[in-house]
């Protein structure tokens, strides 16, 4: 086919628009100070270091911001996994008063902007003495309405017949959730753990407001400090310490990216 | 008459045939609150019971110095709203947000389709790579984005300019520009997003049967025809979908200007998240409460009025 060369062309061109700005950020970080300072810039490091990583760890404690990272990241996620798969088999599949306007009241939440919660949530928080703690970072994530949707859409897909069977042969209402249904939403808890995880790690402007010292920062906090302090200009730190941040979520991602793009497709939704 | 002792009830109920409904619901209903009630619970504390407190927040005159004495506080109408609409940096805020979204989401849509059409139908035998690539800014934390923008965007020795300069362009310090500040905050906001519409795009255009293409190609369509005509209409459920989540997304714009520009230069950049948010800095609770539901209120129109326009028709 004399059209297909050229339409690869295009796709690659867009990849690599797309993944310029990854490239020499990974580049970078491995370059010296001075070699970043340079006119015009290099790509690939002349003198290759890994003093930017080194520094990591001793000018900035990075390896505890990745500690924390990872205890919320993964808090949340359980939390989330846990409580909307729950109630989600609820809304999908038992009938109980209250479940339309319960359903409706969550979904709405979903259009109300983060900011609208913001400052009421940072006053219960900070009065009930959970700033710059573990329980103030996670608890205002543990549940999501999207989570909901999302293990409600897939507990409708699912047969009621398993649910009538588990009934005839005695079993109570929780534990065929429980060993029933719950094992067949594997692909969905999946996908929303992935999400979720994903989201949290990422999260940004909480975590800022909310840890106030320094051995509570999680590595977005840490990065953004630390690019408008008085490491403003070690650009090399900059970019190894964005190399953390973004690494461990972009190869999780890599992995697990039919779920998180299966996902996306089935809520449409971040 | 017989008595009937509390435990035979329970008895009886236990080995009531699933034909009995209302005692079958009561049993359901018990496990239904119990499974929903940590998040019930959770939901009330950290997301309905905030946007209650906002709102009612929202007419008081609450500041951060209230906190420890909230009797204090007193009711101002609705002044803060009042205070809010006539206060110049929430009208340049207004601008601004709106600018992003007129300008950003036409675009992002657009850069997605696109780029779902060429993965459906160009690029078929490396469509996994591709799709993984267009993808990757989606899942990276702003904070990093920011950092590696900051270099492709720096005046004199960025990625950016550099590649203008190849072809003779000498490119402006594009985030302290009163102008470029905010086409640059949008073209970051494009490549940073385009990749969660482009799935849901694709996942749309798969869902479309090879016959009708093969129909418009027997009747001598081209293929840009075939597009607009067929596949285009086809599309329309996905296309109010991604219009409506990718503007609730920007009618929130925040994290770009909020790491890169911090709202400036001179205002240029502050979106009405940003001046909601220093409204909280600043410790005026209740007038960034009041901000917060005038966007929400906002948002809340626009995705009607978006549902109305692309759904009939």
């Amino acid at each position: 086919m004399r059209r297909t060369w050229w339409i690869y062309l295009i796709g690659v061109l867009g990849l690599i628009a797309v993944a310029a700005p990854f490239l020499w950020m990974v580049l970078g970080s491995f370059k010296t100070q001075g070699e970043l300072l340079r006119v015009p810039p290099t790509w690939w490091p002349q003198d290759a270091t890994t003093q930017n990583y080194g520094d990591l760890f001793s000018k900035a404690n990075f390896p505890r911001y990745f500690v924390n990272s990872t205890v919320v990241a993964l808090a949340v996620t359980a939390g989330n996994l846990v409580f909307c798969s729950m109630i989600g088999y609820a809304l999908a599949k038992l009938r109980f008063k209250g479940r339309n306007a319960l359903f409706v009241v969550v979904m709405a939440t979903l259009m109300i902007p983060g900011m609208v919660t913001f400052v009421p949530l940072f006053v219960l928080v900070t009065n009930a003495g959970l700033a710059n703690s573990y329980p103030g970072l996670i608890l205002p994530f543990l549940v999501s309405p999207f989570g909901v949707f999302l293990m409600r859409q897939f507990f409708l897909g699912l047969p009621d017949d398993l649910i009538d069977a588990g009934r005839v042969d005695g079993t109570s209402e929780l534990g065929i959730f429980a060993r029933i249904m719950l094992p067949l939403t594997k692909p969905a808890l999946a996908t929303l753990g992935i999400l979720t995880f994903l989201g949290s790690w990422n999260n940004f402007l909480w975590p800022l407001v909310i840890a106030q010292t320094e051995d509570k920062y999680t590595l977005p906090v840490a990065l953004a400090l630390y690019s408008t302090g008085q490491n403003a200009q070690n650009y090399g730190l900059l970019m190894a310490g964005a190399v953390v941040v973004v690494v461990p979520v972009l190869v999780m991602f890599l992995v697990f990216q039919r779920h998180v793009t299966k996902g996306i497709a089935i809520t449409g939704l971040k | 008459m017989t008595v009937v002792t509390e435990s035979e009830t329970r008895a009886v109920r236990r080995s009531a045939p699933p034909g009995r409904p209302r005692r079958k619901v009561s049993r359901e209903a018990v496990a239904a609150w119990t499974l929903a009630l940590p998040f019930v619970v959770l939901f009330l504390a950290f997301t309905a019971g905030p946007v209650l407190g906002s709102l009612g927040m929202s007419f008081t005159d609450i500041k951060q110095r209230d906190l420890r004495t909230p009797f204090s506080v007193n009711g101002v109408g609705f002044g803060n709203y009042v205070k809010a609409l006539g206060d110049e940096t929430f009208r340049k805020a207004a601008f601004n947000t709106a600018y992003f979204v007129v300008i950003g989401v036409p675009l992002t849509l657009v850069v997605a389709l696109a780029a779902a059409v060429l993965l459906d139908r160009g690029v078929k035998r490396f469509q996994a790579l591709f799709k993984v690539g267009y993808y990757l800014p989606v899942v990276t934390s702003i904070v990093a984005i920011a950092v590696i923008w900051r270099f492709v965007l720096s005046p004199d020795n960025g990625l950016l300019n550099t590649v203008l300069g190849w072809v003779g362009i000498d490119g402006p310090n594009w985030l302290a520009s009163k102008t470029w500040a905010m086409p640059s905050l949008i073209a970051m906001a494009v490549w940073r997003n385009f990749g969660s519409a482009m799935i849901i795009f694709l996942a749309g255009l798969q869902g479309i049967p090879d016959s009708v293409e093969e129909a418009g190609q027997i009747d001598g369509a081209g293929s840009w025809q075939r597009f607009r005509y067929l596949i285009l209409p086809l599309l329309r459920p996905t296309v109010l979908f991604t219009s409506v989540t990718t503007g609730i997304g920007y009618l929130q714009f925040f994290e770009e200007p909020f790491v890169m520009t911090q709202g400036g230069p001179l205002d240029s950049t502050i979106s009405v998240s940003m001046a909601t948010y220093d409204q909280f800095g600043f410790g005026n609770y209740g007038l960034a409460t009041s901000m917060a539901y005038i966007l929400f209120v906002v948002i809340a129109v626009i995705t009607f009025i978006q549902f109305r326009l692309l759904r009939e028709k």
